[in-house]
């Protein structure tokens, strides 16, 4: 325990060991993360096939906010660049936000529900049921629309939220609101979906690249219609979420204390799962499956705040965002013009990061 | 509080019968019995996390209809084995006791924060606030287990053997410390021992149980006899009368 410096506010700036971190470097790190995000945001608007100058970016962003009342930046970009920025840059990093954002807040909501430190957002069929659906669409109904919406995102949302809804089914009958029962029977749905993913895409090779394509997650050609098809979604889940923290909390000691401190574990875990698989079939339905993301930033950011989901969670909503526009970042800058699928370029990154991360702390302890 | 006709078993076979128990406001009772004679599954079954038969009344409220967070508010619980959560301070776990009190999806008040301070202050932990719950020692560990419940400000604490994990002095440190609480507010203690020696110094009143009956009640004397203890454990012991309660003494066979 180290005492604080006479004269600062804070006594608690404990550092010994086994010390959890105070709220005021919980605090310092989630502005840390919310910077990082910001800076994110600009280098993915900038950077590109079409260098755009930043502060000419800035400037656009400004004059395209306060058109409404009728004041005029100067130095905003025009035409060609202009339609860059607005229509291919912004909206792709938009969208890289709500993704990134939404599946790690997702596995932070998972791993809190399940007390598993390994539990993801695909854990429980999500995944397989996106991907089945997307399969099945691309193999056999390719090129449809609905309205103004690709009828493969919609096929990848509803198949996940029908694989979520089967473990939940199944579970509930084995088991009631157990978790153990419950990730059992994700495990049973996830590998059933899958398989019958596999043996559809088996059917049709021809289809391989276009469905190989979608399972490995990408961002490229997204529009202001696609942020605007998941931000409802993605924002009713996210914002679920964000005010469990604090039960979820209650919920990492066991069931039976949570119950005798007056909390419903069954209902709470119904909820959170519930709108943690509504945020990911968001996101899968425009990004195909992008992994890593809601596995590894809640543990980073644990690391960074502590083990209170009321910081995990926001923290994470942030780290997640900035993560995934810095991986895209990367995807499609990399081997320009040609672009890496996104999932593989966040376990690239992200694999080695975490790595280092586990090695600085064991080095620490 | 009362306990009355309680029944509970786990799928078909039958744990507890007929059980029945009463203890005074500000009392001690003292469960005890041989291993799987049913004392943890009471306890659980009285919290409402078992399913049972019979009923348990609190100041005549039956505790069974009543929803949970208010349940939460008479009836505070620590488990023979905690799960202690990873990567959360001492005052965080404390602060959780305050969970059934407050708005369930808002931040702690600062009556919240007064309550765990005191509670800490009292059980001299605030020196460990700062820590992880789960770096403790096991005797910081039980102290840390028992804040949390205090801070729910129960009418009555169910403990599931609170002395388990504790060598003597710290066994005895936390017995005493729930004697002051009982006697300082009216708090009343139930609890699961299986140190007869401890029961006997510490309880006022023991209800021994032996597979899910009670077979005894009464104060430590009546119960603590070498002839029970013969029948009910197998076990051949002699009795210590002391000042404070029988101690019990065993003792090798020819």
């Amino acid at each position: 325990m180290s005492t604080a410096a006479p004269g600062t506010r804070s006594g608690r700036t404990a550092a010994g060991p086994g010390a959890v971190r105070s709220r005021r470097s919980a605090l310092l790190a989630g502005a840390g993360t919310a910077v990082v995000l910001g800076a994110a945001v600009l280098a993915g608007v900038w950077v590109g096939a079409v260098p755009l100058p930043p502060g000419a970016v800035v400037a656009t962003l400004l004059d395209r906010a306060l058109a409404p009342l009728g004041l005029d930046v100067p130095g905003a970009l025009e035409g060609t660049r202009a339609a860059v920025l607005v229509e291919l840059r912004l909206p792709r990093v938009v969208l890289a936000v709500l993704v990134g954002a939404g599946l790690a807040v997702s596995g932070a909501a998972y791993q809190g529900v399940f007390r598993n430190p390994l539990a993801d957002p695909y854990l429980l069929g999500a995944a397989a049921g996106a991907g089945l659906g997307a399969t099945l669409v691309i193999a056999y109904a390719p090129g449809q629309h609905v309205g103004p919406v690709g009828v493969v995102p919609l096929a990848a949302f509803v198949g996940a939220l029908v694989g979520v809804g089967c473990a939940l089914a199944l579970g509930h009958v084995a088991g009631g609101s157990q978790s153990a029962s419950l990730l059992l029977a994700g495990i049973a749905v996830a590998a059933f979906l899958a398989a019958a993913q596999t043996l559809v895409q088996q059917q049709n090779t021809d289809d391989l690249r276009e469905i190989y394509g979608w399972l490995l997650g990408h961002l490229g050609g997204a529009q202001w219609s696609d942020v605007g098809l998941v931000l409802p979604y993605l924002g009713v889940a996210v914002g679920t979420l964000l005010l469990c923290a604090r039960p979820l909390d209650v919920l990492a000691v066991g069931d039976d204390e949570a119950r005798s401190l007056g909390v419903h574990p069954g209902r709470l875990r119904l909820l959170v799962v519930v709108a943690a698989s509504l945020a990911t079939a968001s996101a899968v339905a425009v990004s195909g499956l992008i992994g890593f993301v809601g596995l590894v930033v809640p543990h980073v950011v644990r690391r960074l705040v502590g083990a209170a989901n009321a910081r995990v969670l926001p923290v994470s909503l942030l780290a997640g965002g900035a993560f995934l526009v810095l991986a895209d970042l990367l995807a499609r800058t990399v081997l320009s013009p040609a672009e890496l699928p996104l999932g593989v370029v966040t376990a690239f990154v992200g694999a080695p990061f975490f790595a280092g991360l586990l090695w600085a702390g064991a080095r620490r302890r | 509080m009362e306990v009355v006709g309680l029944d509970a078993g786990y799928g078909r076979r039958p744990v507890l019968s007929a059980v029945r128990f009463t203890v005074a406001a500000g009392g001690w009772l003292g469960i005890i019995g041989p291993n799987g004679s049913g004392k943890s599954t009471l306890l659980r079954s009285v919290l409402g996390l078992h399913p049972h038969e019979g009923e348990v009344r609190i100041d005549g409220l039956p505790l069974t209809a009543m929803p949970r967070r208010d349940r939460a508010r008479l009836l505070a619980y620590a488990p023979q084995l905690p799960v202690l959560p990873e990567g959360v301070s001492t005052r965080d776990y404390v602060l959780l006791g305050r969970t059934p009190h407050r708005p369930l999806l808002a931040a702690p008040r600062r009556v919240d924060r007064e309550v765990v301070a005191d509670v800490m202050g009292r059980l001299e932990l605030e020196a460990l606030a700062d820590r992880a719950v789960v770096t403790l020692s096991g005797g910081e560990q039980q102290r840390a287990v028992l804040a949390r419940a205090l801070a729910q400000q129960p009418r009555v604490l169910l403990l599931d053997e609170p002395t388990a994990a504790l060598d003597l002095g710290h066994a005895q440190q936390v017995l005493d410390l729930l004697d002051r609480l009982r006697r300082q507010d009216g708090l009343t203690v139930v609890s699961t021992l299986h140190d007869l020696t401890l029961a006997g110094q510490y309880a006022e009143r023991l209800t021994l149980l032996a597979e899910g009956r009670v077979v005894a009640e009464g104060s430590p004397e009546e119960v603590l006899t070498a002839a029970v203890l013969s029948e009910h454990y197998g076990a051949r012991a002699r009795i210590v009368p002391g000042p404070h309660g029988p101690a019990v003494l065993p003792v090798r066979g020819a």
